[in-house]
Order: structure tokens, then sequence, then C-alpha cells
């Protein structure tokens, strides 16, 4: 990683400073892209890299982090999609994270994506690229848009004016210039188009502080490494935390230069009545709107754009509401109905798979292998990879959403009613995923920067009733309620879980996370045409990480669970061989439900006995409700096996389960076993997930304990007062 | 196109005053450094014209700045002074 400084002794960076020293064009490049929020950088990532990319996070950090790679003229380009931002402040997680990695990483070449319609904005991050020193690339993307707008860029004449950095205009949606764009980071990073450093004016007084600083820092400039001492003394104006703490360790005689740097900030602050900070960010735009001033030709002033027209009916406050509940219908019907197809062809072919594997072995085996493929691993796997299209429509739907630029005004709509519960308007995009699988929807809090908010949210999360609730509900439902009831109960299921969200969320915000709620300071994309690549490509980020659980988690908590509803076997006289999981007679059946009252899972069912009574459960849902506390779709296998049924493979809606829920449980309990299941139990994965996204065990197990105590107390109240009102105690 | 701090123009009044339609030119941001630094960076300099696209009732607002629209929570919109530009028809 220390190629980069040079023999000259100076920490530069050698495309800039040093063109011709890199290596010829043969090899990597290693190329970050950067930009705006929106200024369409992921869909230009999309275009360069295609499917060959891969998401993890930054370590330490929780900020996603996309890599992927693509080949031009025999180079390989290794490109990293930085997070969107506007500044290069230490102020947000995503600023510093870019920050480091242009810094410490030292990309050979970094992309910095402009929306050309918008650039004067966008030309202060880019001015910020510049103070670092970075060898830059610059892609005026949405030019289309620009153009429409009545915008004539001069590209040679900003490029020119930002010291031959190499400008090239693209329409990521389209894909077009994206092949220009590779060739300028190829001709950059092989040091081919050298780059010209150029100074940036921030007026007499702050560039002779400025120049007095430098001078300080240059004398130790291999201790700053990789920092620029004039950046460092920016820095150091702007009272930046992280580098002054750089300086702190990292200086000899670093008290001097900080009372300097000091000295210069209060110096600045006195003439100018303002933070230094601010007025360096001034002059930053001042040399934006300059260049846009010189290089920009505005035709046309087109004041209602079609965006206007959209958001005038969009968002007003009449009309926005019900669009959104109208599009929120969409998908979810959508999600549910239209997954419904896929879901029982996957649940079909998992039931074929588990029989031939079942095959290998000859009938009435007692194989603990078979056992442990069968019924733990294709049981467990396969009942998880049934939700698949569910979620996977759901995630296209969001990334829809998401791309046209939907989700924002959405997260606007409902901020105001969100506020009320003392969440974040953005609180609501992390919920809507939650309604498919809480995983993806935990990581989904990324979007929200402040901390309290993110903890409030990932907490009520667990709530908001995920795809493997639904089969839950569906069994239950359709066993013990009317047909006329049972669209009713179900909606009912949904909605308590989203009062109980809101009522706790309420209750944090009071109490635990209590604290100013964060301004609220969003930008709205402006409208766009989906396109599909781009909504494939999101929909499989989120998709993958839902698959990643079931190959993961699920796979190890399903053997663990069938190693403890298979041992200890009974001994022989207490039950026949055990029999195939897919056989129809009824009698190796009984032998099975028998082994499993036997085994230490039925033993745990029956200890908690006393525990559960109050809330009318028996011991069978006490062992399934084991299950789910690995995965909440576990359970309907679970009380397919305690009720003597092994059809269940066949799906939820095997009637035979029907008729043994019917036998024994009456609809109160039925309401209660779903309530404790959508309270309570936060799922292994959940868990796990959110221990690493929170950082914290603490929170992990609070949030587990919490939401089953809770889980515990609704359900108690509710099997009390409905025991005693007559609506059916236990069977 | 620094303001002092002291020298208030007479005219200036909280964005959040403003209503839908009307036009204004950004005069500073009464905040907390890290925020007015976030503001600034999204594009809320001195000088900068914005105009306010919709408000509804207590809700957010929505400001148009440049080619972008950002929507600003109240509190945040009582924070921004602005000076009125003339006037444009309010929209409603």
């Amino acid at each position: 990683m220390d190629e980069a400084v040079e023999s000259s002794g100076k920490a530069v960076f050698p495309a800039a400073a040093a063109p011709g020293a890199r290596p010829p064009a043969a090899g990597h490049l290693r190329v970050a892209l950067a930009g705006n929020p929106n200024s369409g950088k992921t869909s230009l990532f999309n275009h360069l890299t295609g499917s060959h990319q891969h998401v993890g996070n930054y370590p330490g950090v929780t900020v996603e982090k996309k890599e992927g790679t693509c080949t031009r003229a025999g180079v390989v380009l290794d490109v990293t999609d930085l997070p969107g931002t506007y500044s290069l402040t230490a102020y947000s997680t995503d600023e510093r994270v870019a920050r480091e990695f242009l810094l410490h990483e030292r990309p050979d070449v970094v992309v910095c994506v402009l929306d050309a319609s918008n650039l004067e904005r966008n030309l202060y991050l880019t001015i910020q690229f510049l103070e670092l020193g970075l060898p830059l690339v610059l892609a005026l993307n949405m030019s289309d848009v620009a153009a429409a707008r009545g915008y004539v860029i001069d590209t040679a004449g900003l490029s020119r004016l930002l010291g031959d950095v190499p400008v090239v205009a693209t329409v990521a949606s389209r894909g077009a210039g994206v092949e220009a764009l590779a060739d300028a980071v190829i001709a950059v990073g092989t040091g081919a188009h050298p780059i010209r450093p150029i100074p940036i004016v921030y007026g007499d007084e702050v560039d002779e502080e400025l120049a007095k600083l430098t001078a300080l820092l240059e004398r130790q400039a291999d201790r700053l490494a990789p920092l620029p001492a004039r950046w460092v003394a920016l820095k150091l104006l702007e009272g930046d935390p992280p580098v002054r703490q750089h300086v702190a360790s990292r200086c000899s005689g670093a008290e001097a230069v900080l009372a300097a740097a000091e000295a210069s900030s209060r110096h600045l602050r006195s003439v100018f009545h303002d933070e230094p900070e601010i007025v360096i960010a001034d002059r930053r735009y001042g040399f934006a709107s300059g260049a846009c001033r010189e290089m920009v030709r505005s035709t046309a002033e087109t004041r209602h754009t079609l965006s206007d027209k959209i958001d005038a009916v969009v968002t007003q406050p009449w009309l926005g509401l019900p669009i959104f509940l109208g599009l929120m219908y969409v998908v979810f019907f959508a999600t549910f109905r239209l997954g419904e197809y896929p879901m029982h062809g996957i649940q079909h072919l998992s039931h074929w798979l588990a029989q031939v594997v079942s095959g290998l072995w000859p009938a009435g085996s007692e194989s603990a292998l078979r056992s442990l493929l069968v019924d733990g691993a294709i049981g467990g796997v396969g009942g998880v990879v049934a939700f698949l299209p569910n979620i996977l429509i759901l995630f296209l739907a969001i990334s829809v959403l998401e791309d046209t630029g939907y989700m924002a005004r959405a997260a606007f709509i409902v901020d105001r009613w969100m506020h009320k519960i003392g969440l974040h308007g953005k609180s609501f995009i992390p919920m809507l995923i939650g309604f498919g699988c809480t995983v993806p929807a935990i990581m989904a809090t990324r979007i929200l920067e402040n901390r309290r908010d993110r903890l409030t949210t990932m907490f009520v999360l667990p709530l908001m009733s995920c795809g493997a609730r639904l089969p839950i509900y569906t069994l239950f439902v359709g066993a013990l309620f009317p047909s006329a009831w049972r669209a009713p109960v179900m909606w009912a299921m949904y909605l308590v879980g989203i009062l109980v969200a809101i009522v706790l969320a309420k209750v944090l915000r009071a109490t635990v996370f209590r604290g100013e709620a964060e301004p609220f300071i969003m930008e709205l994309p402006p409208y766009r045409a989906p396109t599909l690549r781009g909504a494939l490509i999101h929909m499989w980020h989120r998709g993958w990480l839902y698959l990643r659980k079931a190959g993961t988690v699920i796979l190890g908590v399903s053997i663990l669970l069938w190693a403890l509803t298979s041992y200890p076997r009974p001994p022989a006289d207490v039950a026949g061989p055990s029999a195939d999981a897919s056989g129809p007679s009824a009698a190796p059946v009984q032998a099975q439900a028998a082994a499993l009252e036997y085994s230490v899972a039925g033993r745990i069912g029956k200890a908690l006995e006393p525990v559960t009574r109050p809330l009318g459960f028996d011991w069978r849902a006490n062992t399934a409700m084991l299950g789910a506390v690995a995965a909440k779709e576990v359970f309907v296998a679970q009380l397919g096996i305690v009720h003597s049924l092994a059809a269940t493979a066949a799906g939820p809606g095997a009637p035979g389960l029907e008729v043994a829920l019917r036998r024994s449980y009456t609809p109160l309990q039925g309401i209660v076993i779903m309530l404790f299941c959508l309270l309570g139990l936060p799922c292994g994965a959940t868990v796990a997930v959110m221990r690493s996204e929170s950082g914290s065990w603490r929170w992990t197990l609070l949030q587990w304990g919490g939401l089953t105590a809770l889980a515990y107390a609704l359900a108690f109240i509710v099997y009390q007062v409905g025991s005693l009102a007559g609506w059916g105690g236990m069977r | 196109m620094i303001m002092p701090s002291h020298g208030k123009p007479v005219s200036t009044v909280p964005l959040a005053s403003l209503l839908g339609g009307t036009r204004a030119q950004l005069v500073r941001v009464d905040a907390a450094t890290g925020v007015r630094a976030r503001l600034v960076a999204m594009g809320f300099r001195p000088g900068v014209e914005v105009r306010v696209v919709s408000r509804s009732g207590r809700g957010p607002f929505v400001v148009a700045m440049d080619t972008s629209r950002i929507v600003l929570g109240r509190g945040m919109a009582r924070h921004i002074l602005v000076t009125p530009l003339a006037e444009d028809r309010p929209q409603k």
C-alpha cells in the first residue's frame, strides 16, 4: 500500500504528481466511484460492473461496501462504489467512510459522478476531491436531463479549469458514455493522461493562514502521510476532529501546530464573524459557481419540470396518503398473491427432493444420516427457501419504488405520522422490508443517520409480520376459523404487530432512547423511469441476504433442532421402528410422535408446561415454539410432527394437520399462539443480524428478552380475559 | 457573500414563515456548526435562491433549490433565515 509514497519524500498521489510512474496498462486498477446521493452513481456502477459485484461492509462500520470488476482494453478495473455524500466532513458515518477510503486505500483513480443538471452543488464535492489531490475523472452524468433542461456544458473548458481532469458525459440509466469513461479511467490510472494539481483559492485571509499552517506541517510531511499537508492545514482550520487527532498523535510538536491552527481559526473568526468552516465552504461554492458561470450556458429556464408536476399531486396532503396506501396495497397484493404459485412449486420440489434422498436408503431404515438430511437439512432449509418468491417480489417492488424516486416521497408523506410515534420518516422503508424478512430490514436501517432513531427502528422491526409468520397464520386461521372470519383475523394479526410496534417505539423513545429527533433533511430525487436491470440487481442483493441466512444460520439451527427432536431415542418397547418421514400410514407416525415426546425437545416442552399453561399452550405448542426460536417457519413443521402428522411437507394447508389442530385447540388458543409467534422470540437470524448491526450484545439481548416478555404478558392477558369471557379456554 | 451574524437585514424572516410558491434568497442558517455544514453541502449557502414548493399544515417543507428538491423538517425551516424576493403569485 505504500507504493504511492514516492521518492520525492512527499506523500502525494502518484497519478497527480508523478505521471508515468504507474505500471503499464496490463494489470489491475483500483477505481472508486464517488459523488452526491442521487447522482446516478449506483446506476453507473451497475453498468460498469454488471453482475460482477458483491456487497460487504466497511470494516468496523455498517456502511454497505459494493465492489465489482470490469475489464476494458486488457485492464481489470476493481471498482468500489463509495457511499453517496454531499461533502467530506467528519459529521456523518457515510462521509467518514468515503474519506477514509480515499485517504487510506488510495485508489488509482477516483471517478467523481456529477449530476450534470445540478452542477454547482455537485462541483462542491468535486472541489473537495481536488483539495485531496486525488487522481480524478469526472462523469457528467444525466447529461441528457441537463440537455433537456437547456443546459449546454463546455466539457473541455471544465476539464481545463479543473487541471485537465478528464470530463466524460454519461447517461448511466442507458449505459451511454460508460466505455469512454472506462477509457478515461485507464488513461489517468496508467499515467497516460497527466493531471495538473490546481490550487483552490479561498481568499486572501484564509489563504494566508493556510500557507502558514501548511509550511508548519510540510516539515513533517512524512509523518502525515498519506495526507497532503495543505489538506491537513485546511481541515485544522475547519476544526475537523479526526484530523486534529491524527496530527496530535503523529506530529512532533503537535501542541505548537494545533495552537497555531487555533490562533488562525480565531483570527478568521474575528475577521468574518463566522466559523472558518462555513467561510471555507462558502469559498468552495464561490469556485463552483464561478466554474458554472463560465462553462454552463442555460438556453431555457424550465421551472416547472415534470417532477414538480408529479409532486404537486403525490405529496399533496389530501391525495398523498391515499396514493401511498394504494401503492402499498398493490405491493402486498403482488407479494402474497403472485408469490403463492412459485411458493407451491418450491414446496413440491423440496418434498420431491426429500423423497429422492429418502429413497437412497431401504424402506424403514433407521439411518441417522438419512433422518439428518431429510428431516433436518432439507426440511429446515426448504421451509425457508419456500418464501423466497414472496420475498423477491416484495424486494423487487421496493427496488422499483426506490429507483423511481417514490420512496423518498413516501418517507416524506409518512414522516409526520412517524414523528408522532417517535420514529423518522425514513424508518418506514426498513419497516416495509420487514414484511418480507426482518434480516434485510434491520440492515436497511442503515439509511437512518441518528443512532437512536436507528436502534428504535431495529427494536420494533421484528413486530412486522415477516414472510415466515405467514404460514403460521395461514395454518391456524384456516384450521380454527370459519371462512368469513379468516381474512379479518389475518389482517388483524398484521395490524396488531404494527400497533404494538407503534406503542413500543413511543415507549422506547420516551425512556431508553430519549433525545431530540434528528432534523429531517432529505433530498427528493427527480422521478425516473426505473430500469429492469437496476431493479433486478437491487432485488437480488437483498434476496441474497435472505438466502444466505437460509444456507447458514437456518441450516445450522435446523440440524441442532433435528438433534433435539431425535435424541435420546425411546427404548424399543416404547415405540416401534421410526418410520419414513413421508410415509402415509398412521401407525409409524404415532411412533414418531412418541419418539418426539421422549426426545430432549419433547421433554423441554413438557417442562415448560407450568410456565405456558396460563397462555393456553400445551406441551406440543411449547415443543413447536422451540423451533420458532430458531426460525419462525420451523414452527409449522414442528407442530406437524408433534401432532402425529408427517404430511406437513406437502404444505401448511395440509388438511390432516388442520383437523388435528381443531381437535386440540380452540380459536382463542389459536389466537394466543399466533400472537406469541408474532410478538415474541425473534428468530436466530434476527438475533445474529441485530448483534452485528447494533454492535452490541446488550441491545440484542434486551430486544430478545423484551419482546418475549411483552409477548408473554399480552398473550397472558388475552388468554385469561378471553377464558373468563367464555370465548373458549383450554381444550 | 458572507453575512456578518450581527448585521441582520430588516426583511430577514425564517423560511418556515413563507407560503407555498414564494421565492426567497437565503441569508444564513442559525444552527450548530455540524448541521450548518451539512446544509451548506446540500446547497443551502448564503445568496442561493430557494422556492417553497409545498408545505403541508404542520408537516415538513419541500424546497426547490438549483434543480434539487429538498425536504426539511419544520424545526429546520425555522432556523433558515431568508429574504423574500419580489412576490411571485403564491400558488395557493
